[in-house]
């Protein structure tokens, strides 16, 4: 079945996406979110003595704990069934060939998240040090991808456009400063 | 709908599950969990992620503008959640945290949900990504009452 194997069109997975914050809120009223997850596991395993990670976790976070499990079931029911080549377009396939990709073949480069890329520097930046921003800064923007750029605009909150606004001046900071710093400079 | 008294009815938690097993397939088939498509975002090279969180944001702000004017009760009975509208100048933790996630995201090329995808995917490099995430944020906890929030 094509539909299965080729990517989805955007204006079939950006409804989709969108549909789950007007269900979660029918459903049970909740605010959907992914990245508080990451606060219920630090709750559950390792709260210390800080008080940001006393609540109960289990009734605030059982609900998004179990559709971050389904996520993973979700991922590997997909790429049981479908291929791992991305088709980027090629101006992006010439920018990342220029700073010294040569693997396109996967969802992501091999080259850089691989259990044997982490033992290098390129590898261990970004996976290391790109999760430990990624986890600082949602906790701090009280909010990720999900939270603000999906769930806040959709209710048009301006804290969210804020957050989102600084999602990309990160992000552009990162691509065209940071990465050709550090794959040009370790590989 | 004469409601006002009605007890809450228990959450499931499969509804969530299901939810769940869907954005995973739509995350991996969108490729909105390949680091690729990330970059292709942030160097303006195609539309692609650009369409996605624009229509689900339209979808998204249709929903719970609707939720909102029919004043619906969820179908557990507990509260909406929807936050108020408040025209509040957004605080320090907006800006300064907003540019840490996307300094981290431009570089992991994932955002969390798409750490919990990718593992599924078979990226199991992704669990460093995932402890590394969560040592982010228990440092934020951590040092957060030493840093501007408003």
């Amino acid at each position: 079945m094509d539909f299965l194997t080729r990517p989805w069109p955007w204006y079939v997975a950006g409804p989709l996406i969108g549909l789950a914050v007007p269900l979660v809120y029918l459903y049970a009223g909740r605010k959907w979110g992914i990245s508080s997850t990451f606060r219920d596991v630090c709750a559950a395993t390792f709260p210390g003595d800080i008080e940001y990670f006393r609540y109960s976790w289990r009734n605030l976070g059982a609900w998004r704990l179990t559709m971050a499990l389904g996520l993973i079931i979700g991922g590997f029911i997909a790429a049981a069934t479908g291929p791992d080549e991305v088709a980027i377009s090629a101006a992006t396939r010439a920018d990342l060939t220029a700073l010294g990709l040569t693997d396109f073949s996967g969802v992501v480069p091999s080259e850089i998240f691989s259990w044997s890329a982490l033992t290098t520097l390129p590898g261990l930046v970004l996976i290391v040090g790109g999760g430990f921003l990624v986890g600082f800064g949602t906790r701090y923007a009280n909010g990720c991808t999900s939270g603000h750029a999906i769930s806040g605009l959709s209710a048009l909150r301006v804290t969210s456009l804020v957050a989102v606004i600084g999602f990309f001046v990160g992000g552009l900071l990162s691509t065209h400063v940071l990465l050709p710093l550090i794959l040009g400079g370790g590989s | 709908m004469n409601s006002e008294t009605m007890a809450t009815r228990p959450e499931r938690l499969w509804p969530y599950l299901l939810l769940g097993v869907v954005l995973g397939i739509v995350f991996t088939r969108a490729e909105v969990v390949s680091w690729f498509r990330i970059q292709e975002m942030f160097r303006f090279q195609a539309f692609h992620m650009y369409g996605i969180i624009g229509s689900a944001v339209a979808v998204g702000a249709l929903g719970v503008q609707l939720l909102k004017r029919l004043e619906a009760r969820s179908l557990t009975n507990r509260p909406m959640e929807i936050p108020a509208d408040s025209f509040r100048a957004p605080g320090w933790q907006y800006w300064l945290g907003g540019t840490v996630f996307g300094l981290g995201w431009g570089l992991l090329g994932a955002c969390p949900g798409p750490i919990y995808v990718l593992f599924g995917n078979g990226v199991t490099v992704m669990v460093v990504a995932f402890l590394s995430a969560l040592v982010g944020v228990w440092t934020y906890g951590a040092v957060r009452h030493r840093l501007p929030h408003t």
